[in-house]
């Protein structure tokens, strides 16, 4: 009798749930049938669309200019397809041998021209070009095999090679009159004014001096000038017969600043102090390089930390630790997101172009202050160009005034700068 | 919950290296001997596959079916590579270590040189007068104080970094303003730069909360 009961109960459920899914699912089988039918004479008419035939589609390939051979200009002439209503795209389609296996390397819409970024000088490319429909193609035929070819010269640039020119010829002026014995003013520099009084402190209080090179390389400039600097503060350190300890992060940077301070040494008569333990490298990992001179920061407590080269993150944690054990610290970089940190955390900070400047500052020697002032000569002129620039194009455009219109195209020619659509 | 052995060495050493914030102590110590060991290690297995397998041995001796000519061209950068070993034979032959460096640093301010002039300079000089350019084509309030800030900025900044000149008088006011201009560039620099570093400290949080911990899901 239980049986029966729970069999009738279950059956009834059953029928309850399928009739209830029946009701909500019989409408939306109801409503995407009658969509079908709605789209599909559409579809149909899509269908047995006719593209009119045109005439062929005539493609031009050429190299790309100033370039170091590493791309092709695909262009091609319209009959007329981008008018037609069902008109998608153009398809640009390269081939590197004679199957028909391509692939395609771009679309275009209005603008009849593509650029194949990824050609080859070595390898011959040949092209077609196709205007797609929704059901249709019309391809053109295959272009003539093409490489792209090296430009030795990057003529889009020249006026980088004239200012290049004008400065150098500066630097090479200035160079030649300080060899004959002009003296050629420089402002002073505040942080480098420290240098010495930093390295006595560091004597004084019987403690040593920490010297980091950036984390960059020696293909940095800003690293070959921080050794620059070093050179002068070891010869500091070598006179006061203090301590130095440079950790590194590139191991050629390493072998360069030996050089430096065993050079240092010997300029202050002090060969037999160096060691090459002055000098030691940690690890290329930028945190791991980071967290071994923290540890040497806190366990050695350097009176003096100079920051002289590229840094990138670990600005502030390197700074802040020489804060937190009461160093004077000297930091210098041309790396503009982290100048804010050792501007807050340092005693003195070389901004930008003072670290370069710094070299020839320290230095005294005519080849390195006449490049300075050389270069003097070249910020001058940007100036000149920014002002001349600014009042040009104002009067050019504004009052349309003939002189400053000239002005205005040769500077936009040289500089490329592009006038907006209004 | 899984038992992972190198989520717990990773979160330990988390730990050890942010036990540097209360002082110099063992656990900080041994985590900074682990990272600079480790890192000096994988760096060298990694140079030496990127380099003097993959770049070396493979341009020189690359697999016929590829087709690649062989690239005897890097036998200079490997000549270079040997002469840097030469001061293991002390004082004697050290010398000879100079010349690879030499060619380092002549090479990189040679190449840089134009680099710097293109990227510094005249994409210095095209932002600024193309900032006035446009501010000119369509004139409103807004973009013409926008052009004149730039320009006067850029221009006093130049002025800062003019070294020939004592930075007294009209010039000296000129240059206080550069200053002005680059501090106030570096605090908004600051501020910016300050919060993306706190994303790093709440990536290694949220690793700590729910890699190892799993109280964040």
């Amino acid at each position: 009798m239980t049986a029966k009961l729970y069999t009738t109960i279950t059956a009834i459920t059953i029928t309850a749930l399928s009739l209830l899914l029946l009701l909500i699912a019989a409408p939306h089988a109801l409503l995407a049938q009658s969509d079908a039918v709605a789209e599909s004479p559409d579809s149909a008419t899509t269908a047995v669309a006719q593209v009119p035939d045109l005439g062929p589609i005539l493609i031009t390939v050429e190299d790309f200019p100033s370039d170091a051979g590493e791309a092709l200009i695909i262009g091609w002439e319209d009959p007329g397809y981008v008018s037609l209503p069902d008109f998608i795209e153009y398809r640009v389609t390269r081939y590197t041998d004679d199957s028909d296996n391509g692939m395609v390397i771009g679309t275009s819409v209005l603008n009849p021209e593509v650029i194949d970024g990824e050609a080859s000088h070595s390898i011959a490319h040949s092209y077609t070009v196709a205007a797609v429909f929704p059901d249709h193609e019309v391809i053109s035929a295959r272009s003539e095999p093409a490489m792209a070819e090296i430009q030795w010269v990057a003529a889009d640039k020249y006026a980088v090679i004239i200012i290049g020119i004008f400065v150098c010829a500066a630097v090479i002026f200035f160079i030649e009159t300080a060899k004959r014995g002009k003296t050629l003013f420089l402002r002073r520099i505040a942080g480098l004014e420290a240098i010495d009084e930093a390295v006595g402190r560091a004597t004084e209080m019987g403690r040593p001096i920490l010297f980091v090179a950036g984390i960059q390389d020696m293909d940095d400039v800003q690293t070959l000038a921080g050794l620059t600097i070093l050179g002068r503060v070891a010869r500091t350190v070598a006179q006061y017969d203090s301590k130095i300890n440079m950790p590194c992060r590139a191991s050629l940077v390493m072998t360069a600043g030996r050089e430096v301070i065993k050079e240092a040494y010997n300029v202050a008569g002090r060969p037999d102090a160096y060691s090459d333990d002055m000098v030691h490298y940690v690890t290329d990992e930028q945190f791991g390089f980071v967290a071994a001179t923290n540890g040497i920061m806190v366990r050695e407590k350097p009176a003096t930390c100079f920051y002289l080269g590229a840094f990138f993150a670990e600005s502030l944690i390197l700074a802040e630790t020489g804060n937190s054990i009461e160093a004077i610290q000297i930091a210098g970089t041309a790396m503009p997101a982290q100048l804010p940190f050792f501007v807050a955390a340092c005693d003195y900070t070389l901004i930008g172009e003072e670290l370069f400047a710094a070299s020839a500052y320290l230095s005294e020697e005519p080849r390195q202050l006449g490049s300075l002032k050389g270069q003097d000569v070249g910020k001058a002129l940007a100036m000149i160009a920014i002002v001349v620039g600014g009042i040009s194009v104002t009067l050019a455009q504004a009052w349309d005034i003939g002189l400053f219109q000239v002005i205005e195209s040769a500077l936009r020619t040289a500089f490329n700068i592009q006038l907006p659509v209004r | 919950m899984q038992f992972d052995i190198g989520i717990w060495i990773a979160a330990l050493l988390t730990l050890g290296i942010i036990s540097f914030l209360y002082k110099d102590n063992v656990i900080y110590k041994v985590s900074e001997a682990i990272f600079v060991g480790v890192s000096a290690g994988f760096w060298f297995i990694s140079l030496f596959w990127d380099n003097i397998y993959r770049k070396f041995w493979v341009g020189v001796f690359p697999d016929p079916t590829s087709g690649k000519e062989p690239q005897y061209i890097l036998f200079g950068g490997v000549l270079l590579g040997v002469l840097m070993l030469s001061r293991l034979f002390g004082n004697k032959a050290g010398w000879i270590s100079r010349w690879p460096l030499a060619f380092i640093v002549g090479a990189t301010a040679g190449l840089k040189m134009i680099t710097f002039l293109a990227s510094n300079a005249v994409a210095q000089i095209n932002a600024t007068v193309g900032n006035f350019v446009a501010a000119v084509a369509a004139p409103t309030f807004a973009g013409l104080v926008t052009a004149s800030t730039v320009t006067i900025g850029t221009f006093c900044g130049l002025v800062y970094f003019f070294f020939s000149k004592e930075h007294k008088g009209w010039f000296g006011g000129l240059a206080q303003v550069g200053t002005w201009v680059l501090m106030i560039t570096f605090g908004a620099s600051f501020g910016y730069t300050v919060m993306s570093r706190m994303s790093l400290l709440l990536g290694r949080i949220d690793f700590l909360l729910s890699d190892w911990l799993h109280l964040i899901k």
